[in-house]
């Protein structure tokens, strides 16, 4: 289906999401739209898909004018958008999510459904159970059961808006192949992403943002620089690994085990020194969560000890751990870490310790002012938290975070940040291991993982190799060992 | 005590069980849809004693079962009407109702005070009434008890085996993605808070007219049913079968009170009467025990086959309500 956009306006109050954007996607074509943290390229999908009414423009599918006003009418038209986040329903079942949406008779019909999905998911190589509940699926499953689902609906247009943040690298590979296969059907492809390497590696042509504004079109071969320049309107550079500042250890781990109900990690031994940075490497799943948790303090460990700052926390509560120096921040921005709902201003002032009865808005405000400017995050003082961008809310998380800090707990600390917005986080985070702060972080991200990190852990369902030196690690070996292969090493090393 | 009159004991569980079981039925539609209808006592109340006198003005039971409904739609749709057009809190809405109700119904009913007025009768199925066992405990009801018999089987049908109950979920569990996928949800919301407070107003004369006919005012022994309904909503986890459960069981332990007071003269008759109220919240404990920290550190230290074992059960017993429940819904 050729799908074009014609002069679409879109303003948040002061906030210009987008101006005057014409876009025409020929049928056949994976169309990247690439740009940084907010510069409008999920409203614009947004728009196309129904899910919000442009302020003005036009819609053109195939030719003809559409008015789409609802999600409801988009997929009429044959336009299927799959969210930042999944939006399905986690506590049901994988086919009741197929099923739920598509008009029918007063029963489900799920005998024909079932036949329908399966056929669908081989088409694909997708292998999804559908009797098994989307909460224990990954977000890449998620995902498949959503393009499956749009597909059975009758999309002709697919919008991916970010697909590739929080999955795996072999989940990445299928998803591709999928897109790819939907492209040769005569499918539109809209890829939302602010990877350039995924962008690079995938689309027919590349559509850039900035601020509101369709900046440029590019068509491969891409050269990186040319994207970036286009994506920021200046070229960036990563900063460079820093040596470890050395001076004892921040967090010692004997043979720490912990276990859910899904999974076992067992007997795992760290030693962390000041100002070090540990990557968690591994399948979303494979045990680098839990261990996070355990060593946050949110999760009772099953057997071991930990001591942090010279004390032995094991089995204390996880505001014992927060009171010598660990601070966890989870993956889950919105859910876990910030308060919807409350403006910056307020979250500083509760992260802050208790001072007096009532509170001093005043320096609330101060400080909230002295942090933003500090930690480049765009908003203001009264931004509530869900109107920042993924970008700015992991800003807002980081200002938040009290000195001085012995050891830090992140969860996917860049997940669905563009280019400049990770490197400007990690300097920060640089910043507070020169002073004497170590890190644990876990990441998809093997390039993350191998550039930032001085030591790192592999995950596979459980197992966890002992810490592997990030500087001898290379990106296919450490590949291999998040798929499983290459084990042996390890677990003669174990039992000698 | 023999067989036959516990017998006739247990068969009247079942027809007191009624009047709760509609009023757990209507508000588990009502929370399913994501809306929370705290008004249950009042509209109960109100609708028991309208039901009461459009039956003795008529004649006609059937009218005053009507009248109950209309009862409980209309403030169902007060309620609706608040929290989804005018965004009110339903909390606070809820409350209202509820107060106001039981006063309005107090008020009214003063004209109806202890008059005898029509009763439903039992309606004994032919042949199947003669079953042993079954045949006394089931099927020498009143019409209104089989249609709650009926009512808990259809409405676990609507919600999980047919396409639109599948979307009633999604529209109580995640709003937008049910907007996503066709959804009106402030008008399903509407439908079913108003569907859900109909099945709420056959509460009212399931009592009136019927468990315990006749109006007399406080002395009714209604006051207090809608909060332990609310409380079995939450107890059943949304589902009606879990929830008729939970209904049966009240008036079980409720009946029994009346039963053991002879058996038992060393307790005041008072504590056998309240009993069931406290065992009730005894039981709610106990279904969402897992959530407890103190549980999570007894799982740490058994040891591990048992530890496997415990936690998936409580993991099958833990009910997650309507992520939804009472959140608006704007969409866009
Ligand atoms: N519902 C909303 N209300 C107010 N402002 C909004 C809303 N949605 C988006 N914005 C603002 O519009 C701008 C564009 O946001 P948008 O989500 O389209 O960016 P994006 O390119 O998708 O960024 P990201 O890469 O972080 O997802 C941002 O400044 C954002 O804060
Ligand atoms: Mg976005």
């Amino acid at each position: 289906m050729d799908v074009e956009l014609r002069d679409i306006y879109k303003t948040f109050g002061a906030v210009r999401a987008n101006v005057g954007i014409t876009l025409r996607v020929p049928a056949g074509t994976i169309q990247g739209i690439l740009g940084e943290n907010g510069a409008g390229k999920s409203t614009l999908m947004k728009i196309l898909s129904g899910f919000m009414r442009a302020d003005s423009g036009g819609i053109i599918l195939d030719g003809r004018p559409v008015s789409i006003h609802s999600p409801a009418d988009a997929i009429r038209c044959g336009v299927g958008m799959l969210h930042q986040d999944p939006l399905d329903f986690p506590p049901m079942r994988v086919i009741d999510n197929f099923i739920l949406g598509r008009k029918g008779g007063l029963l489900p019909g799920q005998a024909e459904a079932a036949r329908d999905f399966k056929r669908l998911a081989e088409q694909f190589g997708f292998s999804l159970n559908p009797d098994s509940y989307v909460d224990a699926l990954t977000v890449g499953e998620r995902q498949q059961l959503e393009i499956l689902r749009l597909l059975w609906l009758g999309a002709r247009a697919l919008i991916f808006d970010e697909p590739t943040t929080g999955i795996s690298a072999a989940q990445k590979e299928k998803l591709f192949a999928a897109l790819r296969l939907l492209a040769e059907q005569g499918k539109t492809i809209l890829f939302v992403s602010h990877k350039l390497e995924d962008v690079e590696g995938l689309c027919h042509r590349v559509a850039v943002l900035r601020q509101g504004y369709l900046v440029g079109e590019a068509q491969p071969p891409y050269t990186t620089k040319n994207l970036v320049e286009m994506m920021f309107g200046k070229s960036i550079s990563a900063g460079e690994r820093n040596p470890c500042a050395g001076g004892g250890s921040t967090l010692i781990l004997d043979n720490l085990s912990v276990e859910d109900y899904r999974l076992k990690v067992r007997d795992v031994s760290l030693d962390v020194c000041r100002g070090e940075v540990i990557g968690l490497a591994g399948m979303e799943g494979s045990g680098q969560g839990l261990f996070l948790r355990a060593v946050s303090g949110m999760v009772r460990t099953v057997g071991g000890r930990i001591l942090a700052g010279g004390k032995d926390l094991t089995g204390k509560s996880y505001h014992a751990f927060k009171r010598n120096g660990v601070a966890f921040l989870p993956a889950a921005r919105l859910e876990e870490g910030l308060v919807s709902g409350l403006n910056l201003t307020e979250h500083f002032v509760l992260s802050e310790p208790p001072d007096g009865f009532f509170i001093n808005w005043e320096q609330g405000g101060a400080l909230a002012r002295e942090r933003i400017a500090g930690f480049n995050v765009k908003g203001t003082p009264a931004s509530t938290v869900e109107s920042l961008s993924g970008g700015n809310q992991q800003r807002a998380l980081l200002a938040l975070l009290r000195d001085p800090l012995a050891l830090l707990l992140l969860e996917h600390p860049t997940r669905g940040l563009d280019i400049e917005s990770t490197i400007y986080i990690w300097s920060k985070l640089k910043e507070r291991c020169k002073q004497g702060t170590s890190i644990i972080f876990m990441s998809s991200d093997l390039d993350e993982i191998l550039q930032y990190s001085d030591r790192v852990l592999v995950f596979f369902s459980g197992r966890v190799t002992p810490p592997l030196d990030a500087s001898m690690l290379k990106t296919d070996k450490l590949g291999q060992l998040i798929g499983g292969k290459g084990w042996d090493e390890f677990t003669t090393g174990k039992s000698a | 005590m023999d067989t036959n009159t516990i017998l006739v004991g247990l068969a009247g569980v079942l027809a007191l069980a009624a009047p709760i079981l509609f009023a757990v039925i209507g508000e588990t539609i009502t929370e399913r849809a994501g809306i929370i209808n705290l008004s249950l006592n009042g509209t109960i109340l109100l609708s028991a004693i309208g039901g009461f006198a459009v039956a003795c003005e008529t004649g006609s039971l059937l009218l005053g079962f009507l009248m109950g409904m209309l009862v409980g739609a209309l403030v169902a749709l007060i309620v609706a009407f608040s929290s989804i057009t005018l965004r009110q809190s339903q909390v606070a809405v809820g409350f209202v109702l509820a107060l106001l109700g039981r006063d309005l119904s107090y008020f009214l009913g003063t004209p109806y005070m202890n008059i005898s007025g029509p009763r439903l009768a039992a309606l004994p199925i032919p042949f199947l009434k003669d079953i042993p066992v079954l045949g006394p405990l089931f099927f020498r009801q009143d019409v209104l008890t089989y249609l709650s018999f009926a009512i808990i089987f259809l409405v676990w049908l609507w919600i999980f085996r047919t396409r639109p109950g599948l979307m009633l979920r999604g529209i109580g569990e995640r709003p937008a993605a049910a907007f996503v996928r066709g959804a009106n949800v402030n008008l399903m919301r509407y439908v079913y808070t108003i569907i859900g407070g109909a099945v709420i107003g056959l509460a009212g004369p399931a009592y009136s007219l019927n468990v315990k006919a006749g109006w007399m005012g406080y002395q009714s022994g209604l006051d207090g049913f809608g909060w332990i309904a609310l409380s079995i909503t939450i107890f059943g986890g949304w589902n009606p079968l879990r929830a008729a459960f939970g209904a049966y069981l009240f008036s079980l332990l409720q009946w029994l009170g009346l039963v053991l007071q002879p058996v038992l003269p060393g307790i005041p008759s008072q504590v056998l009467q309240v009993a069931p109220f406290p065992l009730m919240i005894l039981t709610l404990l106990l279904v969402n025990i897992s959530n407890a920290e103190w549980v999570e550190r007894m799982l740490a230290a058994m040891p591990e086959g048992l530890r496997h074992v415990t936690t998936r059960l409580l993991r099958a017993m833990r009910a997650s309500p309507p992520a939804s429940l009472g959140v608006p819904f704007e969409s866009e």
